[in-house]
């Protein structure tokens, strides 16, 4: 870990109770998801992380503690550094507060973690689905949503799909 | 064909309205720019100077559906772009034919899941299927030499 | 087949003035087919006029399912998939997860690869700013840009196709080096591109920099500042022409590019015309870039001969037995990575491009997610076009250089 990131990590120990992790060079901080507005807060002000790079979700589906993570990854571009920090969610339809009044770009990335996995993001300003028709039930990105591919029609099966295609004029 | 090669050449064709009708048809096909995705990419290359579109006839694409007769449908229809296309081909007035340019738009392509309809003909009916990901723009030229075949076998009637 | 879903104005009424509810302004459809949005970008405008004084962006229109797909799929052929989301830098695509891949299993690919990598992707940088300049003039009606710009990009796809069989989606670039090694012919064919590229972009300049038409037409319109820029994670030449020089490839390099010497240009004025002179100025780096590395370009193998992950050569699997069961085990199961996740970064043509790679210890990747620079440019284009006409749009939309697939995924 570099020696910018320390005094981060050192931070985030004493006031979230973070837990921290290295692997292949980056650091992670697992925080608890009440926190994500403070932690953002902190890092854009004191530390001088100017960019939230990427905002994403994780479903660890037959888990049930956490079953998704929130993942934000910021970066600094005095620095050069990137920062992941993740954030456990429980239950079905879980939600947590928004960052778009620190950083503006996560209207669109929560959005389409919103159409995606159904996470609910408090304060959100414009909470509607962003890549699906805005009537589409169910969110993709589940693990326990189907992936929805057409069955191969070969000559095994020929006839029970057959039954099941649309015929006619268009 | 007809009666001028027997006297010479008085400045007269005679054909029969089919065919006449037919060859003007092929001759200056205009098509609707839909590129949606990569395979659109390879229209342009083909529209411009190194594989020329101009000497078959398409010498420019009319984006407004009214104006058109061909839709190239280049790239993957995606369950959002389903109902624009349809009512884009609904817009077109008759005669019209589609081409259906690359595997995505054939067959779904690389993409067998839930975003993405498995073929464009669950939607328009398809003159011409051109293989590929994404077909060169040769292939495309032959898919639409193939198309013009097509046109040439075409009756007055099938277009009422 | 499902109905086409139409927007109320009482939907969208947090967006829109009150003008609009009112009737004072038109709210105008600038829909997913339209001959210079490129690709299916729907915009819903409110004019005053001819004035925007809004702008609201939909997207999902070429929403692929990307991620869910590549999650079903083994790491090699989820390789696949990727070349086709930004279509216009398919190497770089495929280069990004390779390289997440190569840092979840530790493998560290041979210095050949890593300079035929750089030349790779460089061309297809110049490809997609060739592309990006024929289709932004053509937009503004310099339609002879488009044709000479076309005709070098037929050079560059002319090497892709010499060295993977393919033009644009190549899936060249594999963990662990490349596919196979380039073919003799290929050190002549981008010699004679780096010559022919700088002259024939003297061309270019005589027509569009100093040209009074187009100077009327980008100069001022659709500035941006940095502050806003940073705010909305807005990076590539959209930051650059503001002032700021973040470069990917100098802040956290990768394939070995800091052993060659380049510039990165930037702008102050951040308008069109600035986003203009930046691209023109990195195609010449990229073409420096090239350069030393193809006097510099080592010899050796091209893959890394690590069998757990990259297929043995065809030669030896007659030969010894554990080839033979490598080249089974990485055929039906796939390789196996540890458990963890990654974030690899590369530059392309329209900003900084990333993927976020998590590991469960299968064979098939648990998370993928891309974090594509096309989305926050979108996101940006309300700020940017507020207050021009309507027919400026088409120009902004053309200078800030979007591709749909990268949007939507």
């Amino acid at each position: 870990m570099n020696e910018f990131l320390q005094p981060v990590v050192e931070k985030f120990k004493t006031e979230f109770k973070a837990e921290a992790s290295e692997f292949r060079d980056e650091v992670t901080l697992l925080i608890p998801a009440e926190k994500n507005i403070e932690a953002a807060l902190l890092l854009r002000d004191e530390f001088g992380f100017d960019l939230l790079s990427a905002v994403t979700a994780v479903d660890y589906c037959p888990q049930k503690t956490p079953r998704f993570h929130m993942v934000y990854i910021f970066y600094s571009t005095s620095h050069k550094t990137y920062l992941t920090v993740r954030a456990g969610l429980d239950g079905e339809s879980p939600s947590i507060r928004t960052l778009e009044k620190v950083y503006p770009s996560a209207n669109w990335r929560e959005r389409e973690v919103y159409d995606l996995f159904g996470i609910h993001f408090e304060g959100h300003s414009d909470l509607r689905r962003l890549l699906l028709p805005p009537d589409w039930k169910g969110h993709p990105l589940r693990k326990d949503y189907p992936l929805g591919y057409e069955e191969v029609q070969f000559t095994f099966n020929f006839k029970e799909i057959d039954v099941r295609k649309p015929k006619g004029e268009i | 064909m007809g009666v001028e090669g027997k006297t010479g050449n008085p400045g007269v064709v005679t054909t029969s309205l089919e065919k006449l009708v037919n060859w003007s048809r092929t001759n200056s096909m205009w098509p609707m720019t839909f590129g949606l995705a990569c395979c659109a990419i390879e229209m342009m290359a083909m529209q411009a100077s190194n594989y020329d579109m101009s000497r078959f006839g398409m010498e420019l694409m009319r984006a407004s559906p009214r104006q058109s007769d061909l839709m190239i449908v280049a790239g993957r229809v995606s369950q959002k772009m389903g109902p624009v296309l349809r009512n884009l081909y609904d817009l077109m007035p008759d005669p019209k034919w589609v081409i259906a340019m690359g595997d995505c738009a054939s067959c779904g392509g690389v993409y067998n899941n839930y975003a993405i309809y498995q073929g464009v003909d669950e939607i328009v009916p398809v003159d011409v299927y051109v293989a590929g990901c994404p077909p060169r723009p040769e292939g495309l030229i032959h898919g639409i030499l193939t198309l013009y075949e097509k046109v040439k076998a075409e009756k007055l009637a099938d277009w009422k | 087949m499902r109905e086409i879903q139409e927007f109320t104005l009482d939907e969208l009424k947090h967006h829109l003035s009150s003008k609009a509810i009112s009737g004072e302004t038109v709210v105008l459809n600038m829909g997913p087919q339209h001959p210079s949005t490129h690709g299916v970008l729907r915009l819903i405008l409110e004019l005053d006029g001819e004035i925007i004084v809004n702008c609201i962006p939909d997207v999902g229109y070429l929403h692929t399912g990307i991620e869910k797909n590549m999650e079903a799929k083994t790491y090699q052929k989820a390789e696949v998939l990727t070349d086709r989301m930004d279509y216009m830098f398919s190497m770089g695509n495929t280069l990004v997860y390779t390289l997440a891949v190569e840092k979840l299993t530790g493998l560290k690919p041979p210095p050949r690869a890593d300079a035929i990598r750089v030349i790779l992707t460089e061309l297809s940088r110049i490809q997609g700013h060739l592309l990006w300049l024929g289709t932004s003039a053509m937009d503004l009606a310099a339609l002879s840009t488009f044709l000479y710009t076309m005709r070098e990009r037929e050079m560059i796809l002319d090497v892709f196709e010499l060295v993977s069989g393919a033009r644009m989606m190549t899936t060249y670039i594999r963990p662990g080096g490349l596919w196979r090694d380039v073919p003799a012919q290929f050190e002549s064919l981008v010699r004679r591109i780096v010559k022919e590229i700088p002259r024939r972009m003297i061309e270019y300049e005589s027509m569009l920099t100093k040209n009074p038409l187009f100077l009327d037409r980008t100069r001022g319109i659709g500035p941006i500042d940095t502050k806003t820029c940073l705010a909305y994670d807005v990076t590539g030449p959209t930051l650059r022409a503001t002032g700021l020089a973040h470069d990917v490839r100098k802040a956290n390099p990768y394939c070995g590019i800091e052993q060659y010497d380049f510039d990165i240009p930037t702008q102050t004025e951040g308008d069109c015309y600035a986003r203009y002179l930046v691209r023109l100025e990195e195609m010449r780096q990229s073409i420096r870039i090239i350069e030393q590395a193809l006097d510099k370009l080592p010899y050796g193998p091209v893959r890394v001969p690590n069998y757990k992950f990259v297929p043995p050569p065809r030669s030896e699997i007659g030969a010894s037995m554990e080839a033979l069961i490598h080249h089974f085990k990485l055929w039906t199961e796939g390789f196996t990575p540890p458990k963890g996740s990654v974030y690899a970064t590369v530059e392309s043509p329209r900003g900084e491009m990333g993927v976020f790679l998590e590991s469960n210890g299968t064979p098939k990747p648990y998370r993928v997610h891309y974090r594509t620079p096309s989305g926050p440019l979108l996101h940006a284009l309300p700020v940017i076009a507020k207050g021009h006409f309507v027919a400026d749009m088409v120009g902004i939309i053309g200078s800030i250089d979007i591709v749909m697939g990268d949007c939507d995924r």
